[in-house]
């Protein structure tokens, strides 16, 4: 199946094409919900069979020699021009098959969910076809061999990614419309891709190359000077902030919950938000060879980490909530990847995707029940409606919170191991601090949402979503609770050692030779880390619970007593306001009165318009060459054969 | 003694050689043929294009004593004429009705001018690419002025042949000078003996006398002042065949008989002529086409811009520059064919509607076909994603590896000024209100052609890579 990978992305792109160009008809051509069960069941039936392929080809390639497990598809040869040569060409490899089966196998079932989610809506077709063009857009760039198709793929995200939090284009978002968190977003990303590009361009300059293969493997027989790769690592972390939400760049992911939640489900949490994980994982050998930017990498995840967490402990909106918690889940991942070990981070990646799309989904059903309510200060008790949303609500709570042996509780304790034994204690305490924070505003969240008495109106009458919606919200709770036994650590598993690392590691050898080798620790430590930061989480799980359902005064007396941080907290450390004046006011100022009204409108215009009309006159004029006289023609033809044979007889 | 497989092997020929014969004894017996005639055309037309372009890789070889050679670029060339033909076609049928009396010659000599074409790209003699260029020319001295009644007709189809005539007298005598000088026609002994020739001045003199005369046909400064008037005059629809079909046989013609340079085993002695009618075709091509209210004649002025983008890959002299010609040629092909079937389909009775100001507001009515004239106009422009822009791209790639980067940078700053009169067309389209109370005219088959050129000037914009390596590979 292997080598039909190609597959799975033009089968998206044709789901794209169905219900974008005839999805209306479609609709209006069936009577009553038929049309929609119709554009669905497309929309969800091509990324089913994607992922199928997927998994097919991952069950190859598990039977091939584990140093023997990259196949190249090529579909086209794109751009040959002199040496650079780009072709439409797909690696298949470990770790794009496990990027391809979450895109997948996650995208199938919350595609499957909107078909219940959705229903009713008038943009129904518009909302398919925009998913499976941003599955189309994501394959490519997990699928990508070279820089340019990731990057293709990269931009294709980020577009669906503003189609789809503007897809309610007519509701009100905040202080503005979903249309200006579409282009927040949108703009955001785009700095972080000029990150990106400068980062692509100067491994052009300096391997003469955009194939991965290629460079990868002159990054490691050429000899390059270490800051070289020290730009080129910092202008790609740069493009994985923008993408993956991380400080600097992480404002535009709160807003994107503008969209519908699939979407936050899909894009904002379980995939394209780890694009930038993905992309250093992708490129670890360039990243291994530039110690101070893994540094850097690891420092920036892990303050995300911490920052997110904290604004999450006060945030009210449900989806904002779970937008904090992705931002800081993502900064675990960087943590990881930034002290080296990139498979603990993909490991998470994968796991995340699972909890975090659980989570999401959970809240769609909550706020579909209550007609639209995202605060969760107007929730409660909802348990008893909504049973089976509450409990698997619960396992996601508990498999974020690191819950043995749920499956967040193997990658995260991966992670905060390594920050231990290859990072500094400094990085575990914060990293165990962050998750006990994590632990505490998730069971806030499932306390004030579930349990506790009702605090909406009687005129609400919640129930729970059709099973379309359930059945997926199952599954997925499924995958939260065994997805982590692919990889248990060594410890536990013993001499089998960690399968999904193993798996993994032939991408990550040579960036792990790189890597100088720590002293080795004891298991002793590993566990005694372990049961601390569980004991932890348990404790702030339990925290939790009593504060917001037996002593709800509490909260409310913290808050009055530190009233200066929660107003910071409850404010989001005021980055918003901090960049519209350092930033945006500026540059809106200046493009306003300067950029727009002097340099384009009179020096641009007019530099422009006087050459335009230069041109016209002496355009004018020679016109009137053309007199429309035969003969007057052949003159000139006859002079002009003349003057030509006068150059080549005397002008040799 | 002619062997019957050589027969088999020059298939797209024989294709359109019976053809004519079949048409002309179905136009004198059949009452039908009004309405038959077209749809074998075309049908004719597109088994060739598709079987040449099948039979793309097939051996390579020489055959009837060294005249005529198969399979590799001539193949990409029948795929180009003859999908143009059957595209000119399609367009042609609704067309005619419009533009008055239906003569039955009309697609007999369409087909008759492609076996020109055909010959003349297919060609290994000099006295081949004669004997196609005078078949291809007559077919369209004929063309031009087929509606007899119309003034202008006359007057496009006169000046055509008087002219043409003239320049055809140069290419004889130029192989007249080069036979005296090489004593010999064949392409196969002049390209091995090119070299040695290129110090005798009267072959040199004989080459460029040949190349003046296809410099004519191609449209390049000095050599085009008959083009405004014939496009104008002549129906719209062959019109378009002029400035695709004809242009690239003679541009084939060229190709086959200046290998030698090409393929460096020769010195570029002809570059600064070259180079000299590229700039000047570019620049004189894209300056007047701005003060053009006709949109023919705009498209008129524009043809003889893009000779001079065309001629830019003769003067780099190197095999990229010929592959960039060939791919330059299938884009524009289908992208002037695509503007100039619009411009038919959009066009009134008695030569109504064909000022730029008839385009206002068009977006409105004609969605569909206001969005592929756009496509096309940004084409033309050369503008990315689209095949024109890689066309333009790899022509100015050959002049830049040649050390000719001045001359790609004056292509480039004629482009630039080209933008200009393209875009209007869009700009008039979409946001200018509705002028007149144009009637426009149906036309199914016409808006099919439209819709398959505006495809495959997608597909070769979104596929440049494969189609020129492909080009390359016959090299």
């Amino acid at each position: 199946m292997t080598e039909f990978i190609y597959l799975t992305i033009i089968l998206p792109l044709a789901g794209f094409l169905i219900n974008g160009i005839f999805g209306r008809k479609i609709k209006n051509a069936c009577p009553d919900s038929i049309g929609e069960k119709v554009i669905g069941w497309i929309g969800s039936g091509v990324i089913g069979i994607s992922f199928l392929i997927a998994l097919f080809s991952f069950f190859e390639t598990l039977s091939l020699p584990a140093d023997n497990r990259q196949t190249i598809v090529n579909l086209f040869n794109w751009i040959v021009v002199g040496g650079l040569n780009v072709s439409f060409s797909y690696q298949v490899d470990q770790l794009s098959l496990v990027m391809a089966m979450i895109v997948t196998g996650v995208g199938f079932i919350i595609h499957v969910y909107s078909i219940g989610y959705m229903h009713g809506d008038k943009g129904f077709w518009r909302f398919f076809s925009y998913m499976n063009l941003f599955i189309f857009a994501m394959m490519n760039l997990v699928l990508g061999d070279n820089f340019l198709v990731l990057f293709l793929g990269w931009e294709g995200v980020g577009l669906c990614s503003y189609l789809l939090i503007g897809f309610w284009y007519d509701r009100k978002f905040e202080k503005g419309t979903t249309a200006d968190a579409a282009k927040k977003a949108f703009i955001v990303n785009r700095i972080g891709d000029f990150g990106f590009l400068l980062g692509m361009f100067l491994i052009y300059l300096t391997f003469g190359s955009l194939n991965f293969n290629e460079v990868f493997s002159r990054a490691e027989s050429f000899n390059i000077d270490e800051s070289v790769f020290n730009l080129i690592a910092l202008f790609l972390f740069i493009g994985a902030t923008g993408k993956s939400a991380q400080i600097p760049l992480f404002v535009w992911l709160p807003d994107a919950m503008a969209g519908p939640t699939p979407v936050s489900a899909l894009i904002h949490a379980a995939t394209m938000v780890t694009a930038g994980v993905y992309m250093v994982a992708r490129c670890s050998i360039l990243f291994a060879s530039a110690p101070a930017i893994m540094t850097v990498v690891a420092v920036i995840g892990l303050l995300t980490a911490l920052f997110a967490a904290t604004i999450g402990l006060v945030q009210n909106d449900i989806k904002k909530v779970l937008a904090y918690s992705t931002i800081s889940q993502l900064g675990y991942m960087f943590l990881a990847c930034g002290v080296g070990a990139f498979s603990a981070g993909i490991f998470h990646l994968m796991t995340h995707a699972f909890f975090k799309a659980l989570l999401f989904l959970g809240a769609g059903s909550v706020i579909h029940a209550m007609h639209e309510e995202q605060d969760i200060q107007n929730y409660g008790g909802l348990k008893k409606y909504l049973p089976h949303t509450a409990l698997t609500f619960l396992v996601a709570a508990f498999a974020i919170s690191g819950i043995p042996p749920l499956s967040g509780f193997f990658s995260k304790d991966e992670i905060l191991w390594y920050s231990f034994a290859n990072g500094s204690f400094v990085f575990w305490l914060i990293g165990v601090l962050t998750a006990l924070l994590t632990a505490f505003y998730m069971f806030r969240l499932y306390f004030l949402t579930f349990e506790g008495k009702y605090r909406f109106s009687s005129e609400k009458h919640p129930h729970e979503s059709p099973k379309i919606m359930t059945v997926p919200l199952m599954v997925l709770a499924g995958l939260s609770i065994i997805g982590g036994f692919i990889g248990i650590p060594e410890i536990f598993s013993g001499e089998h050692g960690n399968q999904f690392h193993n798996w993994l590691a032939p991408i990550f050898k040579s960036a792990e030779r790189k890597l100088i080798t720590y002293g080795s620790h004891s298991h002793f430590e590993e566990i005694l880390l372990m049961v601390v930061s569980v004991i932890g989480a348990a404790g702030s799980i339990y925290f939790a619970r009593y504060i917001y359902t037996q002593k709800s005064s509490i909260a409310v007396q913290i808050s009055k007593r530190f009233s200066k941080g929660y107003n910071l907290l409850w404010n989001k450390y005021f980055v918003d306001e901090v960049y519209d004046a350092t930033v945006v006011n500026p540059i809106l100022n200046t493009s306003d009165s300067f950029l727009w009204k002097i340099a384009d409108n009179k020096i641009i215009d007019g530099v422009v318009n006087s050459t335009a009309s230069i041109i016209d006159v002496v355009s004018q004029k020679i016109r009137k060459v053309q007199t429309g006289v035969a003969q007057f023609y052949a003159v000139v033809m006859m002079l002009g054969i003349v003057l030509a044979l006068f150059w080549i007889i005397f002008g040799r | 003694m002619i062997n019957l497989s050589e027969i088999f092997q020059i298939l797209p020929l024989l294709i359109i050689g019976a053809g004519i014969l079949l048409s002309l004894v179905l136009e004198m017996y059949s009452k039908q043929s009004e309405k038959v005639l077209p749809w074998i055309s075309v049908f004719l037309f597109i088994i060739a294009g598709i079987y040449s372009l099948f039979s793309i890789n097939e051996t390579r070889m020489i055959v009837f004593h060294n005249m005529l050679s198969v399979g590799g670029n001539t193949h990409v060339f029948y795929f180009i004429f003859n999908i143009g033909a059957a595209l000119v076609c399609l367009l042609s049928i609704d067309y005619i009705k419009k533009y008055g009396t239906y003569y039955g010659e009309y697609y007999i000599l369409v087909q008759s001018s492609v076996l020109g074409m055909m010959l003349m790209a297919g060609a290994k003699d000099l006295l081949v690419i004669f004997m196609g260029l005078e078949i291809m020319s007559v077919s369209f001295y004929v063309l031009a002025g087929l509606n007899r009644k119309r003034l202008s007709a006359n007057e496009a189809s006169l000046k055509y042949f008087l002219l043409g005539a003239f320049a055809t007298g140069f290419v004889v005598y130029g192989i007249a000078l080069i036979y005296g000088s090489a004593q010999t026609t064949s392409l196969e002994v002049i390209t091995a003996k090119f070299s040695a020739l290129s110090t005798n001045l009267l072959f040199i003199v004989g080459v460029l006398l040949f190349l003046v005369g296809f410099s004519f046909k191609i449209a390049a400064f000095p050599f085009h002042m008959w083009v405004p008037d014939v496009y104008q005059g002549s129906p719209t629809t062959i019109a378009g065949l002029f400035s695709t079909g004809g242009k690239a046989a003679a541009f084939s013609s060229i190709i086959i008989t200046l290998i030698a340079i090409f393929s460096n085993s020769a010195q570029n002695v002809f570059a600064p002529y070259l180079a000299v009618i590229a700039t000047l075709s570019m620049l004189f091509g894209s300056i007047v086409a701005i003060a053009q209210d006709n949109i023919k004649r705009m498209l008129a002025y524009s043809s003889i811009s893009h000779a001079g983008y065309l001629t830019i890959g003769l003067a780099a002299g190197n095999q990229d520059g010929v592959a960039g010609i060939i791919f330059y040629l299938a884009a524009y092909t289908f992208m002037n064919l695509g503007a100039f079937g619009i411009v038919a389909m959009i066009e009134g009775e008695a030569e109504s509607n064909l000022t730029i100001s008839s385009y206002a507001g068009l977006s409105s009515r004609k969605p569909l076909l206001a969005a592929m004239l756009a496509l096309f106009m940004f084409s033309l422009a050369g503008i990315p994603p689209f095949a024109g822009f890689f066309g333009k791209y790899y022509v100015f790639i050959a002049a830049i590896k040649s050390d000719l980067t001045w001359l790609a940078i004056v292509g480039v700053f004629s482009s630039a000024i080209s933008v200009y009169f393209y875009l209007r067309i869009v700009v008039l389209m979409y946001f200018k209100e509705l002028s007149s109370e144009l009637t426009l005219f149906e036309s199914k088959t016409g808006l099919i052609a439209v819709i398959i050129s505006s495809i495959l000037v997608i597909l070769l914009g979104i596929f440049p890579g494969s189609i020129l390596q492909l080009i390359t590979n016959f090299m």
